[in-house]
């Protein structure tokens, strides 16, 4: 897991060591633009089946473990087969939500409606990595608590 | 017809003339070996997973699916073929399959299975005489190569030591019965249980 970000910061330190007159290296790496360097190893897909905290209400919950090989298309849909409401009690997944079954219109239909079908357009696993870039997201309630405690953001 | 059963039965009654006991019997013993090992050979090339692919649909179809699923290549190299997960390993079961199996080769010749979308249309039905047998056999194929005794619930993921740890140890379900769909894509699943 720690190997990844370490490789890159000793590549780095090396780097910056040897020539600090050498082009800089970004993400994609120091091969030159026409070519294709090689590819870092696949990163595992994270499967401890925890659920994780949603930056933001409207966050769609992402997927606590792999689902490598599921079929989701016209005849079928693995992730239903635990999630559906009916499959829940003995799953004991949590049921896919109430506005999964609404249409457009606003109107609850009895199952599933079609464009929420296709549970990969927001749903997404994670892998086990560092990320490549960072990133200053704070979340509401920090904001608010900050507010409260004086401090500005 | 009646007399000419009967002369039949004189004939294969009456001893032999021109061979002695022991060639007819030690003969007929080398040609019954002869004719099994050629039987059970024959059995045994249909048996290889070159067999299954070397039909077009069976190519083209399934074969290409199974390719990219953890049965066709994962980290250890361990495989499964076409035979270990569809046909039996004892002989009774597996001359009964066999027997249903022509069923698939005259649908072959006969090109009653054609096209992808011919095999489409037949998916369902062939999927549920699989998913029957196997109903029927508690998985056995599957069992062949995963033993529940030797699963290690602390090596497997939560939600499959749950599973297993609940349904399967109790025999209430079965592999097929979660694990549909395991080597290949699935047909329209309306009205399967649990889909
Ligand atoms: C020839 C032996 C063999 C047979 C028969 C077999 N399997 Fe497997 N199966 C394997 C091996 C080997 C692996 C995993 C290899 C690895 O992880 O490196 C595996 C992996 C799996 C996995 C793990 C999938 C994943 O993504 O981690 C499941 C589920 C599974 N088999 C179910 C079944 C079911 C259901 C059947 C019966 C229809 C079956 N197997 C028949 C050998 C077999
Ligand atoms: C009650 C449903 C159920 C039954 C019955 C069942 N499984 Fe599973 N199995 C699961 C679930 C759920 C998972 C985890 C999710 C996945 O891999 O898709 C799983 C995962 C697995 C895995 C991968 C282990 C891992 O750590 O990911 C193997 C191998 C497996 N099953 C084999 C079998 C075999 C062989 C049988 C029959 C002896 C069987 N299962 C019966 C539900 C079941
Ligand atoms: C890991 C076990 C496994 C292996 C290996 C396997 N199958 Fe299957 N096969 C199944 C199961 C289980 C079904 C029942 C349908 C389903 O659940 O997908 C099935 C169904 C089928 C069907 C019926 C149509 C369908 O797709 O449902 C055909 C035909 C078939 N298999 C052919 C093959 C051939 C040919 C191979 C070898 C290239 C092969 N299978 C390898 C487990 C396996």
């Amino acid at each position: 897991m720690l190997k990844f970000p370490f490789v890159i910061a000793l590549t780095t330190i090396a780097f910056a060591a040897v020539a600090a007159d050498e082009p800089i290296a970004t993400l994609r790496g120091l091969d030159p633009l026409a070519e294709q360097g090689p590819a870092p190893p696949m990163a595992k897909v994270s499967n401890e089946d925890l659920r994780r905290a949603r930056n933001y209400p409207e966050q769609p919950p992402t997927i606590p473990h792999k689902i490598r090989g599921y079929q989701i298309d016209l005849n079928a849909n693995k992730c239903l087969s635990c999630h559906s409401r009916r499959a829940t009690a003995e799953s004991q997944a949590p049921m896919v939500s109430i506005t999964h079954f609404m249409n457009r219109d606003g109107q609850f239909l009895a199952s599933v409606s079609p464009r929420r079908y296709f549970c990969t357009l927001c749903h997404v696993t994670q892998q086990v990595i560092e990320p490549l870039v960072g990133n200053e997201f704070v979340d509401i309630d920090s904001i608010l608590s900050d507010q409260d405690s004086g401090k500005k953001n | 017809m009646w007399s000419a059963a009967k002369q039949y039965w004189r004939v294969l009654t009456r001893p032999s003339v021109h061979f002695s006991l022991g060639f007819l019997t030690f003969g007929g013993f080398v040609a019954g070996i002869m004719f099994w090992g050629g039987f059970n050979t024959a059995l045994e090339i249909t048996n290889t997973e070159t067999f299954c692919v070397g039909c077009h649909e069976m190519r083209e179809n399934v074969f290409q699916e199974l390719k990219s699923t953890i049965h066709y290549t994962n980290r250890s190299g361990v495989r499964a073929s076409c035979p270990d997960c569809h046909v039996p390993h004892d002989w009774t079961n597996k001359i009964a399959r066999k027997i249903q199996a022509s069923s698939e080769v005259w649908g072959k010749i006969f090109g009653t299975i054609d096209t992808r979308e011919k095999f489409l249309a037949k998916r369902r039905e062939l999927a549920e005489r699989e998913w029957a047998r196997l109903k029927a056999n508690d998985s056995l194929e599957c069992r062949n190569c995963h033993g529940f005794d030797y699963m290690d619930f602390t090596r497997q993921s939560p939600r499959a030591a749950n599973a297993h740890g609940t349904f399967l140890a109790s025999a209430e379900k079965t592999c097929i019965d979660c694990h549909k769909g395991i080597a290949h894509e699935l047909p329209d699943m309306k009205g399967v249980p649990g889909w």
